[in-house]
């Protein structure tokens, strides 16, 4: 099977997604034909009429799109129509609680601020109106791409297919090593944005042949309210929804979410809570729970880990990490350890060595982890699928291109090990 | 005539001579103005602030009187600056030709915010310094109508806008634990600012009073309000415009709230009716932070620190890493006129 989607094949990965999320890569560059170097493993000669056509027109796009791709230079966007007022995006927000004093607490996420009257809670999107908390970014679109899921990453969840993928401002945490800290460490009337409600959103996603709709670069679980009535749109469509987070979401709204999308990939920052209150300004634990969640609730789910230099590259952490994996979720989870490359607040780190990452997975592996990958370094042998039991290649990668599947109805062509993963739409 | 009385230290001469020097070679044009850290790092010279009241500066707790209001900022400098006229204390913080920014703080609305007689008794203090260029501003346009402020974009004189008038910076700006974007009307169009924040309780960051006020200045003050604004609030002051440009702090308590802020709350505001002056942020917070605990204490409230929210960023500021004024009571010189 040839990929779709040749013409995103990676040659950008100077964009890596150091927290884990996905970065804002350039659709135009990817877009871009090889130049130099020869022939690339995915070569020109991969490319059939569409996706050809799909892949020039993404620069005209980026073009129509004006002031919004002006605003964040080198990062061209789908042509999407500038937001007319604000007050579209304005919705009464999910999950929280009043207070006395036309103070608010937040139930969403589990920092739970206590907001006051014309305050935002940390992720900055929501606000307090009176004693009513509103989400400021229903609708409120400041970035769209067609992605190749591999980008996300997602390995076992419909390979070789694209993704129409979206963001909001904003972010619950605030990762040092943010590599979208324009989208995500800002307030929403600080970026220009379109207005893309749910069911536009779904249509142009089957408009433009992506099964799903992907909801990443900043932190989805911060337009909740958006991300599940466009997931209930795109279903109406046959368009499934996938979720890009950080997992730091408290357990009822994660329980609800989970009836309405149909893959959700963590970014496990870490395996210490050290970390995640020096780094991420966030909290280890909750996130495990969500993990634990997601397994229970049936939800497909993927784990990344993004491994910075120093930081949370011992030993001991990724022993501890395979452990809990394998305790708590199952071997057959997968684990995709990621390359940090220097950004934000975090610019003077070096990138991680690939030796740390091979470290990272061959302790995995030890432990019993059946799919544990290495991502952001093109090329390398484990962005494979193997067989865990003949050990054979059952999807061959480079980068965010498919070489080729060799399953045959979930399972190895080669000896019928059933291999975990959702693999048709 | 102005004059302080501390005597002079060897090192604050040589500091002195090398600031005068640097103006006349043109390397510092913000030369013999001293900024409020150096005030604080200077080892022999106390942070004055000054308390100024007037118990009849409000009619029926409410109406304010300006003409009571111009007296008594006119007093508060004077005795800041030891000068025997308002104009000359003024030059000492201002000089022509300089855009003034008036860093309000709006977010309480029309009920404690700045008020906008206090900035217009200011901008006519300014304008007898020589000072034909004004901006008062904050976070947002907004915010700014809902404190009774007009909305003047463009011309000369005096203009008020929010951050959303300019926007951001698009480059970081880093220290300690933040990195944040900064409005460009403090970058690109202040050449100075004074502070004028109000002296209110905040249900997150214990207080906030001068040295939080400066979160109306950055794209992300949502960030920093954890962990009761520490270290926050004190690594924002030291991003190097804030370091530059803030001169003065003059504090409008002429309303005070001590409970439920920073949202306004009436049950818990009450009228203080004053002014509180520094050159030295810390030193100002300081003391607006025991007024309020003071208040507190009379109303039989917990203190800050019992309920967990002391505003531990004041002491932070002061310390030998940030230095940005002292919290001592003893390096405080306290003047209430």
């Amino acid at each position: 099977m040839k990929s779709q989607h040749a013409s995103f094949r990676a040659g950008a990965y100077d964009a890596a997604p150091p927290c884990g999320l996905e970065p804002l890569m350039s659709a135009q560059a990817s877009a871009a034909p090889p130049t130099g170097g020869g022939p690339s493993r995915a070569g020109a000669n991969n490319l059939d009429r569409r996706t050809f056509l799909k892949a020039a027109s993404l620069p005209c796009l980026a073009a129509c799109a004006g002031g919004l791709a002006g605003a964040r230079p080198g990062v061209p966007l789908l042509a999407l129509p500038p937001a007319e007022s604000d007050a579209q995006f304005i919705k009464e927000a999910k999950f929280y609680e009043k207070l006395p004093y036309k103070k608010i607490k937040c139930k969403l996420c589990p920092r739970e601020c206590a907001v006051d009257d014309k305050e935002r809670g940390y992720c900055g999107v929501r606000e307090n109106r009176g004693g009513t908390y509103y989400t400021l970014v229903h609708s409120r679109v400041v970035t769209a791409h067609i992605d190749p899921i591999e980008k996300k990453p997602f390995f076992h969840f419909l390979p070789g297919t694209l993704a129409f993928s979206v963001a909001t401002a904003g972010c619950n945490v605030n990762c040092k090593m943010c590599q979208n800290w324009e989208i995500s460490q800002v307030r929403p009337e600080q970026v220009r944005s379109s207005y893309v409600p749910p069911p536009n959103l779904a249509a142009v996603a089957k408009q433009n042949a992506c099964p799903s709709i992907a909801y990443t670069y900043s932190e989805p679980i911060i337009f909740y309210e958006y991300m599940a009535d466009a997931a209930d749109a795109g279903h109406e469509l046959g368009v499934k929804s996938v979720v890009i987070t950080g997992g730091y979401i408290q357990q009822d709204p994660l329980k609800k979410l989970c009836r309405h999308v149909d893959a959700i990939k963590v970014d496990l920052k870490a395996y210490s809570e050290k970390f995640y209150k020096e780094v991420v300004n966030g909290e280890l634990k909750p996130v495990l729970e969500t993990l634990v969640t997601l397994r229970k609730q049936g939800v497909w789910s993927e784990v990344v880990y993004l491994v910075v230099p120093t930081l949370n590259d011992s030993d001991q952490e990724f022993t501890g990490l395979a452990r809990w994996i394998k305790a708590e979720l199952g071997v057959d989870v997968p684990l995709h350890f990621s390359r940090f490359h220097p950004e934000y607040l975090l610019k003077n780190l070096p990138p991680t060595p690939v030796e740390t990452l091979e470290r990272a997975k061959a302790i995995a592996d030890a432990e019993g982890l059946h799919y544990v990958y290495i991502g952001n370094v093109p090329g390398h042998p484990a962005e494979n699928t193997y067989c865990p039991k003949c050990r054979k290649v059952v999807v061959a990668r480079v980068g965010y291109t498919i070489e080729g599947v060799h399953l045959r109805n979930g399972k190895c062509q080669y000896c019928q090990e059933p291999i975990a993963g959702v693999w048709r739409a | 005539m102005c004059g302080r009385s501390e005597p002079t230290t060897r090192r604050a001469f040589l500091k002195s001579g090398f600031a005068l020097g640097s103006a006349l070679l043109g390397t510092s044009p913000r030369r013999s103005i001293a900024s409020p850290a150096s005030l604080a790092n200077a080892p022999a010279r106390k942070s004055r602030i000054v308390i100024a009241r007037d118990p009849n500066l409000q009619k029926g707790g409410a109406s304010l009187d300006s003409s009571r209001l111009l007296k008594l900022l006119d007093r508060a400098m004077q005795a800041s600056y030891d000068c025997d006229s308002p104009t000359e204390a003024w030059k000492k913080i201002v000089r022509p030709g300089e855009v003034i920014g008036l860093k309000v703080n709006c977010l309480a609305g029309k009920g404690n915010s700045t008020r906008p007689e206090l900035v217009e008794a200011i901008c006519e203090r300014l304008r007898e310094a020589g000072i034909k260029e004004m901006v008062i501003w904050d976070r947002l346009n907004a915010d700014l109508e809902s404190a009774r402020f007009r909305i003047v974009e463009r011309g000369s004189g005096v203009r008020c806008f929010g951050n959303d008038t300019l926007g951001f910076e698009s480059e970081l700006a880093t220290y300690g634990s933040v990195g944040s974007l900064l409005a460009k009307t403090l970058t690109q169009v202040c050449d100075a600012v004074i502070n004028l924040p109000v002296l209110k309780d905040h249900g997150i960051a214990g207080v906030t009073i001068a040295l939080k006020s400066m979160f109306g200045a950055i794209h992300n003050p949502n960030k920093y309000h954890v962990t009761v604004g520490d270290p926050y609030v004190a690594d924002v002051n030291m991003l190097p415009p804030f370091r530059q440009k803030v001169r003065l702090s003059i504090c409008d308590a002429t309303n005070a709230q001590y409970e439920g802020g920073p949202s306004y709350m009436p049950q818990w505001t009450w009228p203080f009716n004053g002014l509180l002056v520094a050159s030295d942020p810390v030193a100002l917070d300081y003391t607006g932070w025991q007024i309020i605990e003071k208040k507190r204490a009379e109303m039989r409230m917990k203190s800050l620190k019992a309920l967990k929210r002391e505003p531990a960023y004041i002491a932070t500021a002061a310390d030998a890493q940030h230095g940005l004024g002292t919290n001592d009571p003893k390096r405080i010189e306290r003047v209430e006129v």
